[in-house]
């Protein structure tokens, strides 16, 4: 199945909730320990919302929803997100 | 520039269409004016959101096209059959229109002029499009860089006039390959394979960074081909589209 973007298209919807980009950041998947650029994760938009997952065992990292009135970052299976310190 | 303006949270504004290009029967360049545009990296993207009258919504992201060389951007679209966005983008829209749009945004898939080493660009399909604001950017380097660009028929390509006055006037080395017919005198239909790949790129010891863009099988496919022919895949930036609604 390839029904999946990637990462990169993400950066839209991440930009209006974090002031930096996420997309060039080390992310480490908290179900097999794969760690890589955010950009290579796996992302699907065929669901409600935004769901990232990891390239190398398919665990959920992220998801992103927006409603009218609220946004619901979900980072649940992102051990950590690795940014350079301003 | 000042800090605050940099780092900050993005949000929709409404841009201009400028003028309207028709690349190809089914592509077409977007020329908008941006108010305040903070200016992008060559491989940036925005994200463009269609309203309907009656509320719903949809959006989708696209690769800026041009370089941050004048006071317009330039968006190039193609036509998704059954699109719930590329088809009004593509054959309706035109100069004077509002877009709402959000960017722009993305700092991994891009190219910077000061980057060290060769730039290998591979497109398939309309991924040429950030591969291009590249090579615009690129005029002002000395940097070597190459373009391998994937295409169905000598009609599907987007940019022909400014891909030969880019390879004549700023030397870069350009090659294409079609998958369903060539031009006269071209032998060759297929895809991208190992042997273009050792033919018609940089190799491993040239050390460059190799941009990849188009559907999410074009990528997959070409990254494991340089990965197998000793390209690090450290130094290979992939961007994947996809078929997720157009």
């Amino acid at each position: 199945m390839t029904d999946y973007l990637d990462g990169n298209a993400a950066a839209g919807a991440l930009s209006e909730v974090f002031a930096v980009d996420v997309t060039a950041a080390i992310a480490r998947c908290d179900g097999c320990g794969q760690t890589g650029v955010f950009a290579d994760t796996r992302l699907y938009l065929n669901a409600p919302g935004m769901v990232a997952r990891c390239a190398g065992c398919d665990h959920v990292l992220l998801r992103v929803v927006t409603t009218p009135t609220e946004t619901y970052v979900d980072l649940r299976g992102l051990t950590y997100l690795r940014l350079p310190t301003p | 520039m000042e800090r605050t303006a940099v780092r900050r949270r993005l949000s929709w504004q409404v841009a201009t269409v400028v003028d309207v290009r028709r690349e190809t029967a089914t592509a077409r360049t977007i020329v908008l004016d941006v108010p305040d545009w903070p200016g992008h990296l060559a491989g940036q993207h925005v994200d463009v959101r269609l309203t309907a009258p009656d509320g719903y919504r949809a959006s989708r992201s696209y690769s800026i096209a041009s370089a941050w060389t004048s006071t317009t951007i330039e968006l190039t679209v193609e036509s998704v059959p059954d699109g719930e966005v590329s088809p009004y983008l593509v054959d309706v829209l035109k100069p004077g229109d509002p877009l709402e749009l959000r960017g722009p945004v993305g700092g991994w898939f891009v190219w910077k002029p000061e980057q060290e080493g060769p730039v290998q660009l591979i497109g398939g399909g309309s991924g040429v499009v950030p591969l291009r604001a590249m090579l615009q950017a690129h005029t002002s380097s000395t940097t070597p860089v190459r373009l391998l660009y994937s295409v169905r028929r000598p009609t599907s390509v987007i940019y022909v006039d400014d891909l030969k006055e880019l390879a004549a006037a700023d030397d870069v080395h350009i090659s294409l390959v079609y998958t369903r017919e060539a031009p006269a005198g071209e032998t060759r239909v297929g895809r991208i394979d190992a042997d273009v790949i050792d033919r018609l790129t940089f190799t491993p010891a040239d050390e460059p960074t190799t941009y990849v863009c188009g559907p999410t099988p074009f990528v997959e496919t070409v990254a494991d081909l340089l990965v197998a022919a000793g390209h690090d895949p450290a130094r290979i930036r992939t961007e994947r589209f996809g078929p997720t609604g157009g």
